[in-house]
């Protein structure tokens, strides 16, 4: 073995387990690792804190800090919203099962990564990837595309699944001790868990449902829906939080409500009020309605009933409402609340 | 002492903008983050913790967070 001291790693870090155990097996060799993170706005790790007021409860942290400070490395969060947006409209390798672009989107951040390593002087770059676990990106047929794509071929290593692999640069040139490293494959967790109790962590982020709200199906229908609506794919920062939050209901191509279903989606909501025209019950405790869209004044008495529908007073007879333009001015509405049939279940997203 | 908006912006979006803003200034300069995500109160004193910078102070005031950051770089 060469000597180590001098040869730096960037690791992508998730805030999982996996990426955890991959910086803590090459710590183990001597090796020093910087973390990078990358945001691109559907990260379930961000919309988590703040919204609804049901998950305050809930310890509040971020995973990808939290393991950083474990492993006492520094690390550095990228914002890639506006780059990102090309890999969510055309994927090269298509989607998963729902608007999951899981092949381009680690192609694009090893590629990303790949020039924060040649900007800053560092040797290779390590993933927490395991052959044969979820996503797409981890099979063992994509792995090496991920590999020529983003143009990092064998400066590319995965200490958990490394004996499983072809030997990349750091082994063979022997800044890494290829024999130190893991053989994990497949979907069992159970080896990340051995290790993990071996290294002392801890209270280690095991999310269910992945890291990205575009492999759920529910967020992938609302982002589908905005799409269709705008006749084309495009989205800004504050669409893709707006997706996170409330009922969305769509009665017209046109325009779409976004309900509060709770006083944190409430207030949360409530900081769009100058982007977005809303309507508030005042004759009954209800929720805050954001408008997507232009809408006739039928259309306004529509939507103002179908808020009602989900206020107190939704069996009254009358409910009287706030409706707010964006600028600020306010009118009364009065109607009768939508009966629950009249909503059509294709209406809500 | 410099100011940050990161009001309604939710959590890792402050910290970045905490991040980028720190690697403007000089050591010693202080920042004072303003925020509306609860998150903040976890996050951006675990990215100070992680990177050397000390956290001055913490207040919430109607439902804003007013973090202060004294910024503390290498070789200081």
């Amino acid at each position: 073995m060469t000597d180590n001291s001098t040869r730096k790693a960037v690791a992508l870090i998730s805030g999982g387990l996996d990426s955890l155990l991959a910086v803590k097996a090459l710590q183990e060799q001597g090796i020093y690792v910087e973390g990078i993170n990358f945001y691109t706005g559907f990260c379930v790790e961000g919309h988590t804190h703040a919204i609804r007021k049901k998950d305050k409860q809930k310890p509040k942290r971020n995973n990808a800090l939290w393991s950083a400070e474990q492993l006492g490395i520094k690390l550095h969060i990228i914002d890639i919203i506006e780059e990102y947006k090309d890999v969510v409209f055309n994927p090269r390798y298509g989607y998963g099962a729902n608007l999951n672009p899981c092949l381009d989107c680690k192609i694009f951040m090893v590629k990303k990564a790949r020039q924060w390593m040649e900007a800053n002087g560092f040797d290779f770059i390590i993933t927490g990837e395991v052959v044969g676990q979820r996503p797409k990106s981890q099979r063992k047929d994509t792995m090496p595309v991920v590999q020529k794509d983003s143009g990092i071929n064998d400066l590319l290593l995965r200490p958990l699944c490394a004996k499983n692999l072809p030997p990349t640069i750091p082994e063979k040139a022997g800044w890494v001790d290829r024999e130190k490293l893991y053989d994990f494959s497949g979907r069992n967790r159970k080896p990340q868990i051995a290790l993990a109790k071996k290294f002392g962590f801890e209270d280690f982020a095991q999310p269910a449902g992945g890291c990205c709200f575009l492999t759920d199906e529910k967020y992938s229908v609302k982002l589908s829906d905005l799409w269709k609506s705008r006749g084309e794919k495009t989205y800004e920062i504050d669409d893709i939080m707006l997706l996170k939050v409330g009922r969305h209901i769509r009665p017209a191509e046109h325009f779409k409500i976004i309900i509060a279903r709770e006083e944190g989606e409430a207030k949360y909501l409530q900081g769009y009020k100058k982007q977005y025209d809303s309507l508030k019950t005042i004759s009954h405790s209800g929720p805050l309605a954001l408008i997507d869209g232009n809408l006739t004044n039928k259309e306004l008495k529509l939507a103002a009933s179908i808020v009602a529908r989900y206020s107190k007073g939704r069996t009254d007879p009358q409910v009287s409402l706030d409706f707010q333009t964006k600028s600020g001015e306010v009118t009364s509405i009065k109607v009768s609340p939508l009966p629950a049939d009249e909503i059509k279940p294709e209406w809500i997203l | 002492m410099s100011e940050l908006d990161c009001r309604r912006l939710l959590c890792p979006m402050p910290v970045i903008r905490v991040q980028d803003e720190v690697a403007k200034l000089e050591n010693g300069d202080t920042l004072t983050a303003v925020c509306t995500d609860p998150g903040v109160l976890n996050d951006i004193p675990a990215w100070c913790r992680i990177n050397g910078h000390e956290i001055l102070s913490t207040e919430e005031v109607d439902d804003e967070y007013r973090i202060t950051i004294k910024v503390v770089k290498d070789g200081a």
